[in-house]
């Protein structure tokens, strides 16, 4: 092997790149936010009277979760101008992120609901508990807690799929990858380096989400 | 859409077959060898295993294909795209493979293993016949679960340049200027592919949650 490992355009890109992670969180987090409003949504239609509207939303689950997200992106950015609505590639990315997301987020936040049993919260009743007091405690506490973890290792899937994201060239940080390569061609040292990066950005979600669950989410143990 | 458009569209659809055949099988050995690796109470294979496992589940699919496809070609290997391609996916159904099994060999009920233990049969007996045999059965629905994902993953291999169903997708809708018609094929494809897949794998789980009450 005779190849010499020429790193300096990566070091000079290295604020573009930590811009591109920038990015990339900005996309995770916006279309974390727009998959739970999908997922608390399409909990409430799943299992409304209206049969056609559980079927709508059976089909969607089923229609996302069976289909490439490459394929999506490319469907939403194609789909999107022909009904007349002119968005940016980062804006699209989003929408995209936010209903693949959506889907996976009704199926784990369903569960989590269906784990309530109705006993308990007749228990509380019994005990003169405030309606309130027994959503917080009762339903929502533990549901979250049987939702955390599934719920956010599929956000972390999600952070990883933005990269996917590139292939429409919304501004995250494959495609900032991707433009260095493009000038510099030490193709090896800028996507070794972007996945360490990525490598990084996940580890601190994880950590962030770990803190959570131990701060409001875990029995205190004693 | 003619007629050669939809059957350029079926050749693509073969080597998405051929991909995902090819990851998910040798994808299996590699995972059974980290699987095993996970469970050996070896601290440093152990420890090797976990790390190869956090590295490919911590980093997205496309980035993985980019580092091995670019790093093949400056080890001097002049290799077809669909060879390293192949090779991508081989290394991630290895690490996500072995993190499924390790967590179904883990769940063979403890008793198992010192029985066979008492019956003093060595590493390789009691693998191959006590716990492996449950351990897949456990393992089913979340490896059918991964081999969705895997089939949907292959459509990355488009955005390295390797011609897989989406590429000719993609192909397709520059020559007619139809993309939701022929993305909407593609992905109907998919699906087609997806679909009962994850079916039956939801059905074993249920048989599975029902078998364990």
């Amino acid at each position: 092997m005779n190849y010499k490992f020429d790193f300096g355009p990566v070091i000079e890109g290295l604020p573009e790149l930590l811009w591109g992670c920038a990015g990339t969180l900005g996309l995770a987090l916006s279309g974390m936010v727009l998959a739970l409003i999908i997922g608390i949504g399409g909990v409430l239609l799943r299992d409304s009277r209206l049969a056609p509207l559980r079927w709508l939303v059976i089909a969607f689950v089923e229609a996302i979760r069976n289909t490439p997200f490459l394929g999506q992106i490319y469907f939403v950015f194609f789909a999107l101008p022909m009904v007349g609505i002119r968005l940016d590639p980062t804006l699209t990315a989003i929408i995209a992120l936010g209903v693949n997301g959506g889907a996976y987020a009704i199926e784990i936040i369903r569960g989590g609901v269906q784990s309530i049993n109705k006993g308990q919260v007749e228990a509380g009743l019994a005990l003169g508990l405030s309606r309130t007091l027994i959503f917080r405690l009762i339903v929502l506490k533990p549901a979250l807690r049987a939702i955390f973890p599934s719920l956010t290792s599929q956000f972390i899937m999600l952070t990883l799929t933005t990269s996917i994201a590139s292939a429409i060239s919304a501004y995250e940080l494959t495609s900032v990858g991707q433009a260095i390569e493009t000038n510099t061609f030490r193709s090896f040292e800028v996507y070794g380096v972007v996945t360490l990066l990525y490598l990084a950005m996940s580890w601190m979600l994880m950590q962030m989400f770990a803190r959570i669950n131990a701060r409001f989410l875990l029995y205190p143990v004693k | 859409m003619d007629k050669n458009q939809f059957l350029f569209l079926l050749s693509g659809l073969k080597w998405t077959l051929a991909l995902s055949a090819i990851g998910f099988a040798l994808g299996s050995v590699a995972g059974l060898g980290v699987a095993l690796a996970r469970t050996s109470g070896r601290r440093w294979l152990e420890r090797g295993a976990a790390a190869y496992i956090a590295l490919f589940q911590g980093t997205p699919l496309l980035m993985q294909l980019f580092v091995v496809y670019y790093g093949l070609a400056l080890a001097g290997l002049k290799l077809d795209p669909w060879v390293s391609v192949s090779i991508g996916f081989t290394l991630h159904a290895g690490a996500f493979l072995g993190e499924i099994w390790r967590g179904s060999i883990e769940a063979v009920p403890r008793g198992q293993v010192e029985a066979a233990k008492a019956l003093s049969l060595g590493y390789l007996d009691r693998m191959k016949d006590v716990v492996l045999p449950q351990a897949i059965r456990i393992s089913l629905p979340a490896t059918i679960g991964f081999l969705v994902q895997l089939i949907k993953g292959t459509s990355l291999a488009a955005i390295i340049g390797f011609t897989e169903l989406m590429r000719a997708g993609t192909i397709v809708s520059n020559q007619n200027f139809k993309p939701l018609l022929v993305l909407g094929l593609v992905c109907a494809l998919y699906f087609a592919l997806c679909w009962p897949l994850s079916l039956y794998g939801a059905w074993l789980e249920r048989r599975l949650v029902t078998a364990a009450r």
